[in-house]
């Protein structure tokens, strides 16, 4: 019988068999942040068990509420840049080097193939985008990870998702993750692992790759993954030259993590993006998903444009083009914020935080901030936010406020009419 | 081994996310004990909900529906509840981080058939839920004399996380 890349990696990272079902894997990338990691390390301290299994797979990053917004925050900084410094970790980001984690660490070339991730953060299924098992834990699993090196999982089952047809104009992989959210309802991936594949996915780039993977979560899946291949090798290509002659090499070797074609999943779902809407959540639950002509009209407070979703270059470049000459509406605040400090750099280049500034945006430094409801643009009781993170929960963004999840160029649409707005109208 | 049970609180709603146990303004604190005063606190449901009540905080077992504690990974939604003293969570299905950082903690995640948690959710007063870890089964009693008995299967993993007092303690006596 064939195997799933997720079932590979298993395979390939298996430790123990604690009982049938269960599996415990070493874990090749630990990844931590300033929110959850602190009380893990307070934690070890206190047991006396402050060791880390191995400082160079572990990866650090304060990126949460970064610079801090109060005492609380600085402290949490604190206790992650002293653990740091006294274990070693080399691969820790602080300040003007920091940025949001899964935009960051793949940036920097921490996640290969067939590797085995796990973060104290639920969007961890982002790093599923290079072929990895990359997988969101709570504390103790990150302690376990960060002491022993090794994780528990209940053995995957995986759900495949093909998408075929021709991408329409001003539609995006951030409006065909919505619509799978939709079809599978935010419970339908629980305990398994949606493999994204078919030729839509196949011509995709990384940013796009990552934005489908950084939502599995949302329908309730351990983790998303996409098959690693020529497009994977090319951006990993600066951190692999001296392992592999050519992307070409190195992507013919990937090969050995896909999938087989006899390879056994719960079920498939096959989605043609040919006559695909751009969509927009609506209501608590990122499975709360219409087409954009539905919801057109709408007014919005504060559009957001960034995080882990959607904050890499590509998805700057999208809304900038569409903003470029424009102002925004005067009843709307447009905050932007880079997903790291290489995309706001590239940004300043290309000469794209010109445009949004010219157009009224406020650009912030690189930051998850509002997306998580904790500083730098949190929405006041009744606010609405068009936004492109991944998250509608009420309360998500603020107590009170109203978050409709969409693509950069429909986020960059409502800015500039002040509603929700198709943006296909816009598009240069 | 530890005893799991008590008074029951009943929510009636699916997809409580963690963001709704413990909001993300409280992630800030570095001590367990400082979550204890909001556990729920951005909880909504239709006809209201109060965390203050009586019933949620004399609560040591919680009954709710499908899908409990999606959404975030924070650990703090289990701290929470662990804080309060609740040390059972029943549900038809929970979120997977959510499951697990349950049993990492050492308490208990159980998955009741719908038709069960239905009946469950039927019984009227005040409902005291005692759970019986080797017979696999819970015995709900109200104080109206009414009571049932309802099944429950636990993975053997997590039945071990459960006697070593959670993940950290039987990884760091294993692993
Ligand atoms: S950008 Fe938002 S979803 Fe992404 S890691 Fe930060 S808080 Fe989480």
């Amino acid at each position: 019988m064939g195997q799933t890349i997720t079932e590979k990696i298993f395979a390939a990272h298996l430790r123990d068999t604690p009982s049938p079902g269960n599996m415990v894997l070493d874990i090749d990338v630990i990844m931590c942040h300033e929110i959850t990691t602190p009380i893990a390390i307070m934690d070890l301290v206190e047991k006396g068990m402050d060791r880390v299994c191995d400082p160079n797979r572990i990866k650090a990053v304060i990126d949460h509420v970064t610079p801090p917004k109060d005492a609380k925050t600085a402290m949490q900084a604190k206790i992650m840049r002293e653990w740091a410094r006294r274990h070693n970790i080399k691969d820790f980001f602080d300040i003007g080097r920091n940025g949001v984690c899964h935009a960051l660490f793949p940036e920097k070339g921490f996640i290969r193939p067939g590797n085995t991730v796990i973060m104290g953060d639920s969007h961890t299924c982002t790093h599923g985008a290079f072929g990895a098992f990359a997988a969101g834990v709570g504390t103790t699993d990150l302690e376990v990870g960060i002491l022993k090196g090794v994780c528990a999982f209940r053995t995957p089952r995986s759900l495949k998702v093909e998408v075929s047809g021709t991408m329409p104009k001003g539609v995006y992989a951030k409006d065909i993750i919505l619509n799978i959210i939709k079809q599978l309802t935010v419970n339908g991936g629980t305990d398994k692992v949606i493999e994204f594949t078919g030729p839509v996915v196949e011509q995709m780039d990384m940013a796009s790759r990552m934005t489908l993977c950084n939502m599995a979560v949302e329908a309730g899946a351990t983790s998303g993954v996409c098959m690693p291949d020529l497009v994977t090798a090319q951006y990993l290509w600066p951190f692999i030259k001296d392992e592999y002659d050519s992307p070409e090499s190195a992507a013919k070797d990937y090969r050995r993590w896909h999938s087989d074609p006899d390879a056994v999943y719960e079920r498939v779902l096959e989605l043609d993006v040919s006559r695909l809407e751009p969509q927009v959540t609506y209501g608590y639950k990122p499975d709360n998903v219409k087409d954009i002509g539905e919801m057109a009209g709408t007014p919005v407070d504060q559009v957001y444009i960034g995080s882990c979703t959607n904050g890499r270059i590509e998805d700057l470049r999208v809304a900038a083009a569409m903003t470029s000459g424009k102002k925004i509406a005067d009843s709307v605040r447009a905050i932007l914020v880079p997903a790291t400090p290489a995309v706001y750099s590239q940004a300043l280049d290309e000469g794209l935080i010109k445009i949004f500034m010219d157009s009224g945006y406020c650009v912030l430094n690189p930051t998850c901030g509002a997306c998580l409801g904790m500083s730098s643009g949190v929405l006041a009781d009744g606010d609405v936010c068009a936004s492109t993170t991944n998250r509608n929960f009420s309360g998500r963004m603020g107590k009170g406020g109203m978050v409709h999840l969409m693509s950069p160029a429909s986020a960059a649409a409502a800015a500039i009419t002040g509603v929700i707005t198709d943006p296909r109208s816009y598009l240069p | 081994m530890k005893e799991f049970g008590g008074p029951a609180a009943f929510i009636d709603r699916s997809d409580i996310n963690t963001d709704e146990i413990i909001p993300a303004r409280y992630l800030t604190e570095i001590s367990k004990a400082a979550l204890k005063p909001h556990l729920l606190e951005d909880l909504h449901l239709e006809g209201g909900f109060d965390p203050q009540s009586e019933e949620i905080q004399n609560a040591r077992v919680l009954v709710t529906r499908s899908n409990f504690g999606c959404g975030s990974s924070r650990e703090h939604a289990v701290w929470v509840l662990e804080v309060n003293g609740i040390n059972v969570v029943i549900a038809e299905s929970f979120a997977r981080i959510f499951r697990q950082n349950m049993f990492n903690c050492g308490i208990l995640a159980v998955e009741l058939a719908k038709h069960d948690l239905d009946r469950l959710f039927k019984l009227q007063g005040k409902v005291h839920v005692a759970v019986d870890l080797d017979a696999e089964q819970l015995i709900a009693s109200s104080d109206n004399g009414s009571s049932l008995t309802c099944p429950f299967s636990l993975n053997p993993f997590d039945k071990q996380l459960i006697a070593a007092g959670g993940w950290l303690a039987y990884a760091d006596a294993k692993y």
